[in-house]
């Protein structure tokens, strides 16, 4: 018999070890949203390990399989890389490589993001989020971009080469390692695949052509009838300053136009929210002639508008090989430079906004959803099953159907999540460009090489989608400006309404030929530019949009600047990257106020009144103008249009800016003006006055009365958030000048993503910064080193190596890759 | 003699064993060098309190505490010293806990 004594002390001993291994295994699991608490902090391999020396500059040799010669890369002093590698091969392995250690879990999170694989690491808050990209189709988009690129023998290897360098990086890694984002979310880093760099191509479409208004415009058609939409949403804005200008000669013979379809309207049963206008994706670009430059060569600018986030959505890298000596912006997860420049040209892009998305009313034969009437006949449709992993639970198996439009994104009501986009239509298919196959890569690869305006016009021809406006120069003295993709022929507003997806003659027809897409060369005027506005004047014989992706005003102040500017340097087109000049206020302001009656006006309304008067018109951070004009203007069109658009449980469409402007100018005594819900009837001049009331009480009420706190930068909120929307891990919020509307376009969260300028010559000498830095660490000092340089609207200038051994005091260290 | 133990082996274990490495450390030595119950918890609690704030400090000193701060942050703590304070405390408990546990099992083996 064992006495109660030693029983006890078994007891104790095992209730002891007990008690210790269930704390180990508590301190090491995942409880909701909170990471392993013992894993996440333990300083052995937890986020301790994340935190890096500043000034962590050393040597370092590293033996990698997989390379076939010695790469050299040459870190400057703000750690950008300088890739010299002596085959294409070993350049985009090493580019693979070098990102994967700078971004690896933002590289994994943007494919997770666009693919739908979310919920398999986060899990099932997400899984609306992860069913609407399936559904969407964007992996069906990625595998049939991934069969363009393997088609294509030289990005075939690039990409092959590039998933290489970062699979080598990875598997190099041990847990401490991790980026601190994985401990936080208690995932493991997984290979990389050359579909993912198509997936961040999808991405790039979902952001900057995955949009439509179709939906809610049909809906305006129904509720107002033919001739108010299209009075109000009319093909050409009132105001528009073309980005091909206005007069230019097409120099081709179009293709016969397709004939309209009978007219028809989708039914639609779904109740949404409605959403005003969206305006914050827009970027600019400009190059200006030898003549206009002061070294007698073009300069080119550009700065592409996106969210802002830390790490950046851009990578800085200058990539070299007996090929090709690029300097410039990549994406990280895709190799190439996106926007940069070589020693004989420099290119940028804008996003175009064309209508490239189509959504078709599909009628099914019965509740199976197997066949659908198309063509007099009846078709049969595809199934597609998406297969979605989710934390902790089941796997989700979700069955798309596709007709030969392409996926019916909602069949019916319930599916559509709350993480959808209201925009989205039930009981329709999508046709879509990202759907095609495409090999977008190319067209980077080409103008990495480029030497002249033939081969960019040849790079030019491989690009689908997003389409962009890309602008070029040369060293030659030639500038160009092509708004460019694979747009598909149509009819006159065909996808501006719900189409019938019954009908054949509702089908895209073929596609313009790409030497037909709008573009300039050296135009009289010594300049090119873009701003998003439309792409040419109403002579251009296709129909590429209805409506472009911003109104004019930014596109205007370029072209007005640049009209009268001469020998100009770098410097004079940093300056205008920064300019905050209003052209909307400036055809706007006067108009407004014109219906005020200051001897009429309370001490506040008087003081805001005065403070308009004296305004420059200029969005700076300490103008208190600029915040009583934004908050008065957007009053304005609310109160104007809300109590006719603003229906609840129906997505309708607002009428644009560039509408309400001409009625403000042109019909003050609209009918539109009439405030519906009071017995009085208003006219623009009682709309204008409630408006300024209701903005200077409002003020006065939230910041008391006129002080510094009515600056226009106290008032916006400018942050630069984590890609992870982690607090701590943003930049917090700034005091910053600039608007949507204006040049400088930082207006939230969004804004220049990359600002860079460059100067062609017999040396290219390029300026460039975007908000953040190089590393994706913020554990370390290069996450966010650029930003202060960014605020200040400077530039740094880009160390453009022309040989490995290059000797400059701005290189810090040295990593060699050779091969094990 | 037991805190010395843990704590050195911790600390020189840390740089190829995984963390938790330091409990079975912990559970071994006491079950040699520990006597009471309570000195052994107290041994293992400081030895891996001091090893975890020595190790988080030799990372996050250099870095001047700009990775910690963030992660403070995050977390809802005003500074980052909190957050030291929080991981060696979780490592202060896991090594009493384990230490404790060594110093049972050898009792229970012994014949008085």
């Amino acid at each position: 018999m064992v006495p109660v004594n030693t029983a006890m002390k078994i007891f104790k001993a095992v209730l002891s070890i007990a008690i210790t291994l269930v704390l180990i295994w508590a301190l090491q699991t995942k409880f909701g949203n909170l990471p392993p608490i013992g894993k996440f902090l333990n300083p052995v391999t937890g986020f301790w390990q994340n935190a890096e020396i500043k000034n962590a500059f050393a040597d370092e040799n590293l033996k990698l399989t997989g390379l076939q010669h010695k790469v050299i890369i040459r870190y400057d002093e703000n750690r950008i890389p300088h890739i010299f590698a002596q085959n294409d091969h070993d350049l985009y392995y090493a580019q693979g490589y070098i990102t994967a250690r700078d971004r690896l879990w933002e590289m994994d999170i943007q494919t997770r993001e666009a693919s739908g694989r979310l919920a398999e690491i986060i899990g099932p808050e997400v899984l609306g989020t992860d069913e609407y990209h399936r559904r969407m189709g964007m992996v069906y988009g990625a595998e049939n971009t991934l069969r363009g690129i393997m088609k294509d023998p030289q990005v075939k290897t690039s990409v092959e080469a590039y998933t290489d360098g970062i699979n080598n990086y990875i598997h190099g890694l041990s847990a401490k390692d991790y980026p601190i984002e994985f401990k936080l979310l208690d995932y493991t880093p997984e290979d990389w695949k050359p579909i993912n760099c198509a997936f961040l191509l999808k991405l790039m479409s979902e952001t900057l052509a995955g949009g439509s208004d179709q939906f809610a415009l049909t809906n305006n058609l129904k509720h107002f009838g033919a001739k108010v939409t299209n009075d109000l949403f009319p093909d050409y804005p009132f105001l528009e300053d073309p980005i091909i200008p206005k007069g230019t000669k097409w120099n081709f013979k179009p293709l016969p136009i397709p004939k309209p379809s009978a007219d028809f309207l989708a039914q639609m049963t779904d109740s949404i929210k409605t959403r005003g206008e969206k305006e914050d994706i827009g970027s600019n670009n400009w190059a200006i002639a030898g003549s206009k430059s002061a070294n007698g060569y073009p300069i080119l600018a550009n700065d592409p508008h996106l969210n802002l986030t830390y790490p950046s959505i851009w990578y800085q890298v200058q990539l070299s090989s007996p090929a090709v000596n690029v300097y410039g912006v990549s994406l990280p997860g895709a190799p190439f430079v996106i926007i940069g420049f070589n020693q004989k040209t420099s290119w940028g892009v804008t996003n175009v906004g064309a209508d490239v998305l189509d959504w078709y009313q599909v009628h099914f034969k019965d509740g199976s959803k197997n066949q659908y009437w198309y063509n007099n006949r009846w078709n049969s449709v595809n199934k597609r099953i998406e297969v979605i992993y989710v934390r902790g639970q089941k796997p989700v198996y979700d069955t798309v159907i596709y007709t030969h439009h392409g996926p019916v994104v909602y069949d019916n009501a319930a599916q559509k999540s709350e993480n959808a986009g209201e925009n989205i239509p039930v009981g329709n298919a999508l046709r879509w460009i990202a759907h095609d196959e495409s090999d977008e890569f190319k067209t980077f690869y080409l103008l990495n090489r480029g030497k002249n305006y033939a081969d960019y016009r040849e790079a030019l021809k491989y690009y689908t989608a997003p389409a962009q406006n890309f602008i070029f120069d040369d060293a030659d003295n030639d500038i160009a400006i092509t708004p460019n993709g694979k747009f598909p022929l149509k009819f006159k507003d065909q996808g501006k309404f719900i189409l019938d997806g019954s009908d054949p003659a509702n089908d895209w027809h073929g596609w313009i030929p790409y030497e037909q897409n709008p573009t300039v060369k050296n135009p009289e005027r010594g300049f090119v530019s873009s701003a998003n506005q439309s792409s040419t004047d109403q002579t251009y014989p296709y129909y590429i949009a209805w409506q472009f992706d911003s109104p004019y005003e930014r596109g205007k102040r370029i072209n007005d600047r640049l009209t009268t500017m001469k020998n100009a340097t770098p410097d004079s087109l940093r300056l205008l990257q920064g300019d905050t000049y209003s052209i909307h206020a400036q055809n706007v302001l006067d108009a407004l106020l014109k219906y005020l009656d200051p001897t009429k006006m309370s001490v506040d309304q008087l003081q805001a009144y005065n403070a308009l008067k004296k305004w420059n018109k200029r969005f700076d951070a300490g103008e208190i103008g600029a915040t009583i004009f934004e908050l008065w203007w957007n009053n304005f069109y609310r109160m104007t249009w809300d109590d006719k658009f603003g229906i609840k449980n129906t997505h309708l469409l607002y009428p644009n800016r560039d509408r309400t402007i001409k009625l403000l100018l042109t019909d003050p005594k609209s009918k539109w003006f009439d405030n519906t819900q009071t017995p009085v009837i208003e006219t623009c001049g009682d709309i204008v006055n409630i408006a300024f009331t209701h903005t200077v009480d409002k003020l006065v009420k939230e910041k008391g009365k006129m002080n510094n706190n009515w600056q226009w930068g106290r008032v916006k909120h400018t942050e630069i958030a984590s890609l992870a929307q982690l607090p701590g891990f943003g930049s917090g919020n700034f005091i910053s000048g600039g608007a949507s509307a204006v040049i400088n376009a930082i207006s939230g969260g969004s804004g220049p993503s990359w600002r860079m300028v460059v100067q062609l010559g017999p040396v290219v000498k390029g300026y460039g910064v975007f908000p953040g830095g190089e590393s994706g660490n913020p554990g370390s000092f290069y996450y966010d080193n650029m930003l202060q340089t960014w605020k200040d609207g400077k530039l740094n200038e880009l160390l453009f190596l022309q040989s490995p051994d290059e000797n400059s005091k701005r290189i810090k260290s040295t990593i060699t890759l050779s091969v094990k | 003699m037991l805190f010395l133990i843990i704590l050195i082996l911790t600390i020189a274990s840390s740089f190829i064993l995984p963390w938790w490495a330091a409990a079975i450390i912990a559970f071994l030595a006491a079950m040699y060098w520990g006597k009471t119950s309570g000195k052994a918890f107290w041994s293992g609690f400081a030895a891996l309190f001091i090893a975890w704030a020595i190790l988080a400090l030799i990372k996050t000193i250099p870095n001047e505490n700009s990775l910690a701060t963030r992660v403070a942050h995050l977390f809802r703590l005003p500074n980052w010293l909190l957050l030291l304070l929080v991981t060696a405390l979780i490592g202060g408990l896991v090594g009493g806990m384990a230490a404790l546990s060594g110093v049972l099992v050898k009792r229970a083996f012994q014949k008085k």
